[in-house]
């Protein structure tokens, strides 16, 4: 039986970026706020020290910052023909846990997602027309533009410190930066992180093929910096132990060590951690959130009432509450109606593997997560859809993330996978190889989507989340297409040898490919095909609202975070200054 | 390639069959006679030249001891994992770097007994097969190396000769003989790599020596006044471990 706590104004369910980020803004509202995490506390002391943090096999291989899915998973099927089976261990994706959620082991790759990410049906079909959309393929606009996010996409970067260089200030187009980007008001705080020889071979391979090559923004500090709220970071260590990792030198911006000591300062912010929300509780009117359930670390159960509830867990993990708490109608398939598990989608990969010869030295394990050289030619809408055969692209980059060699060892394809002559190919290339990778966008179709699973439960007795997912034929197109220009990219750096990428289909669950999961929770402006409003509100139930990459319509090629933080920001700015003063719905639906 | 380099390596490679075959052999008697142990793996194996030294295989026969393994199994798993990764001309093998103390540790510890695996099946089935992808048994850890008669992983003994006559190693991971056999060579070819590349404090990579052999300086890794003056350039550093380091 559930112990019912006093109420609270505010409780936040996740404290990773987003939720550090509200926890933080709303600060300054005196409201009692209360933050359950799920996993445990967490500091750069002692978790994340130097040497021990250079561990590959505990942290990388292991998964030590990361989701126990002994407690929780979910079940995967390629298509609805399909049983679900459970996902015993991670593979594809790892989710964080504990406090500071991925946040604490991500790369640092801080995009502004491009101006078609955000507006991706509008400008398709103005420029294609409405045949370009294949019947299957659920292509949605954000209800607010890249303009409306700029000053948030801003303050994000400034918070992380993120080193780069701009290539759009004010509509002015500047060689060495992205000029495909949205126009910015402001430059990067940092500047661009030094490039890896991989990276300068990359640049100028691209330059001679008439590309736009520019330096990832990192946040990874290229230099010692104080962000606006008064955190001091470390200048990066290039020590190449970075995603699966603490940051020790806290270079790499991460929730730990920024928002959250900010909104722990705030006497009337409690933190609770190691405890696992169960299901948020709706009054008889299903129309109002009135608690969340939760347990405690000796699985003593726990009613929090709470005015406002903010559901900030990993993108899975929020879509899986609002499952779990008849929050928003479950999406069918079958009819097309229902919103809530609609519209996940992933992320592609792919490229060409590059091998050069001995005279070539890279220094592979001098890196950093974010350290890389990227171009966006074949990105967003920066290139011809009918000519190309796909919608969405990818950004193709040369990345110098590290060389941890239990996971890092590569060999050109035929070689043996063990023996004398393993060995020798791993010896022979281990300095020698770069990828040349594409991270492409995964639109969204009417038969991928989560839902909840009719067989397998958790070990709190919930059905698992099910996802039903699989690459379609645009993004096989994609997939293909992309990997040809990353070979002609290997080809002009002077590799000796290149092998070029396979689509990986039927996707599968079991090798690591990217946490970049996104959409069942997408927010929009027609309640019909979206869980949220413009400002992260549930339609159907005013006091909650849901932050993070399940909001996304359809996955961008590029990484989430910095539309993840900027919305967060746009969030607690809505709620601060329109919710808070006149609680109810913010958008009429 | 250079021919002399070449000329090593083929010397290297049939040295190595012949001490694949003496190990070989002395494992594939153990369902029989069940009476070969560490010591006498190491026995056949310690004179050879190509091991270096004695120093890294005695604490595996003697000293540290098994945790997990039976004598037949780490007699076995000593000479499979010999076989993975040989030593030869390239550089150490796993066997003499320790590994497979870093595979009984591991299969004694949190990750053989499954601390991060999801555990609930449907009824009437095992884990093993009621999960998602190709290879369900990999789940299956402890079950897995820990079987009664690893022998029985395969159709046929390892280091037996090829019925065509050449030295190829029979045992071969596309001739395993049914789905277990191979989930059996993914989980061993897994654990013998992190093994050989892991930090040395797990029982594996003695004295970061495949960290050596192939360039990666471990643990100490600072370089931000380093990546700029070595692009291009040879950057040689004595491998640390953590406890190197602390």
């Amino acid at each position: 039986m559930a112990t019912k706590l006093n109420a609270v104004d505010v409780l936040i369910v996740g404290l990773g970026w987003t939720g550090g980020i509200i926890a933080k803004e709303l600060a300054s509202t005196k409201l009692k706020i209360v933050a359950l995490e799920r996993g445990g506390p967490r500091d750069t002391n002692p978790d994340f020290i130097d040497p021990q943090i250079h561990d590959e096999l505990r942290y990388a291989a292991r998964h030590d910052l990361m989701q126990n899915v002994r407690r929780e998973t979910i079940t995967v099927r390629n298509s609805e023909s399909q049983t679900a089976l459970p996902m015993r261990q991670l593979g594809s994706f790892l989710p964080g846990q504990g406090v500071g959620g991925a946040g604490v082991h991500w790369n640092g790759v801080t995009w502004r997602w491009l101006e078609w990410d955000h507006q991706a049906r509008t400008r398709t079909i103005d420029k294609y027309g409405e045949k370009i959309v294949p019947s299957d393929m659920h292509l949605q606009d954000w209800p607010i533009t890249y303009d409306d996010l700029e000053p948030y996409y801003d303050k994000f970067e400034k918070t992380c410190g993120t080193s780069g260089k701009a290539g759009n200030i004010n509509g002015r187009k500047i060689d060495g930066g992205n000029i495909f980007e949205g126009s910015r008001k402001d430059e990067y705080p940092n500047p661009p992180m030094i490039a890896a020889q991989s990276m300068v071979m990359f640049e100028k391979a691209a330059r001679n093929l008439g590309y736009h090559p520019f330096p990832n923004p990192s946040s990874n500090a290229s230099r010692d910096y104080i962000n606006p709220d008064g955190v001091a970071f470390g200048q990066c260590h290039y020590c190449g132990f970075c995603e699966r990792f603490g940051c020790e030198a806290n270079a790499k911006a991460s929730p730990h060590f920024t928002v959250i000591p900010l909104a722990l300062e705030n006497p009337n912010f409690e933190l609770r951690t190691n405890s696992i929300v169960l299901k948020v509780n709706l009054d008889s009117t299903s129309k109002k959130a009135v608690s969340v359930t939760y347990l405690d670390a000796r699985g003593r159960e726990f009613e929090q009432p709470a005015d406002l509830i903010i559901l900030s867990a990993y993108a899975l993990g929020n879509v899986n509450l609002l499952l779990h708490s008849g929050i928003g109608v479950p999406y069918d398939p079958a009819t097309g109606k229902g919103v809530v598990g609609r519209n996940y989608a992933y992320q592609c990969g792919g490229g060409a593997t590059a091998f050069f010869d001995k005279k070539t030295i890279l220094n592979r394990f001098m890196g950093a997560g974010a350290l890389g050289t990227c171009m966006d030619d074949f990105n967003g809408d920066n290139y011809d859809f009918e000519k190309a055969g796909y919608i969405g692209g990818g950004g193709i980059s040369c990345s110098n993330s590290g060389a941890r060699p239990i996971q890092s060892h590569p060999t050109p394809r035929g070689t043996p996978r063990w023996g004398s002559d393993w060995k020798k190919a791993v010896v022979d290339n281990y300095d020698h190889a770069a990828s040349i990778g594409n991270q492409g966008a995964v639109m969204a179709y009417r038969q991928n989507y989560l839902s909840l699973d009719p067989t397998y439960t958790d070990v709190f007795g919930r059905p698992l989340m099910r996802m039903t997912f699989d690459f379609q034929d645009n993004e096989v197109k994609q997939m293909n297409g992309q990997a040809d220009i990353c070979v002609t990219i290997a080809k002009e750096m002077g590799a000796t040898k290149l092998d070029r990428s396979i689509p990986p289909v039927p996707y599968s669950i079991v090798p690591y490919q990217s946490t970049h999961n996104t959409g069942g929770a997408v927010f929009g402006a027609d309640p019909s095909t979206s869980v949220l409003n413009k400002y992260l509100q549930v339609w159907d139930v005013p006091n909650v609202f849901v932050t993070g990459a399940c909001v996304f319509p359809q996955n961008a090629g590029k990484n989430p975070t910095g539309p993840v933080g900027a919305l967060a920001y746009w969030a607690a700015e809505a709620i601060k200054n329109q919710y808070l003063k006149n609680p109810g719905p913010l958008v009429p639906s | 390639m250079s021919t002399r380099e070449k000329s090593q390596g083929d010397v290297g490679r049939r040295d190595f069959l012949k001490l694949f075959g003496a190990a070989g052999a002395a494992a594939s008697t153990l369902p029989l006679g069940g009476s070969a142990s560490a010591d006498e793996m190491v026995a056949a194996t310690a004179d050879t030249k190509h091991h270096r030294g004695t120093a890294a295989t005695e604490p595996q026969a003697g000293g540290s001891g098994y945790e997990f393994f039976n004598v037949d199994e780490s007699a076995f798993i000593e000479a499979a994992i010999d076989t993975l990764i040989p030593s030869d001309s390239t550089g150490p093998g796993a066997k003499e770097l320790g590994v497979a103390i870093y595979i009984d540790r591991q299969m004694a510890g949190g990750y053989g007994k499954g601390d991060r695996l999801y555990r609930y099946a449907r009824a009437g089935l095992s884990i093993a097969d009621d999960a998602i992808g190709t290879d369900p048994n990999r789940h299956r850890r402890r079950q897995c190396l820990r079987a009664e008669n690893p022998q029985e992983h395969f159709r046929e003994p390892i280091g037996k000769r090829s019925r065509h006559g050449d030295d190829r190693p029979r045992w071969q991971e596309g001739r395993a003989s049914n789905s277990a056999n191979r989930n059996f060579f993914g989980l061993l070819l897994q654990l013998t790599i992190e093994g050989y590349f892991a930090d040395p404090m797990y029982g594996g990579n003695k004295d970061g020596a495949a960290w050596k052999m192939i360039g990666f300086p471990g643990a100490d890794a600072m370089y931000m006044d380093k990546i700029e003056p070595f692009r291009n350039k040879p950057y040689a550093a004595d491998p640390k471990g953590i406890q190197d380091l602390i």
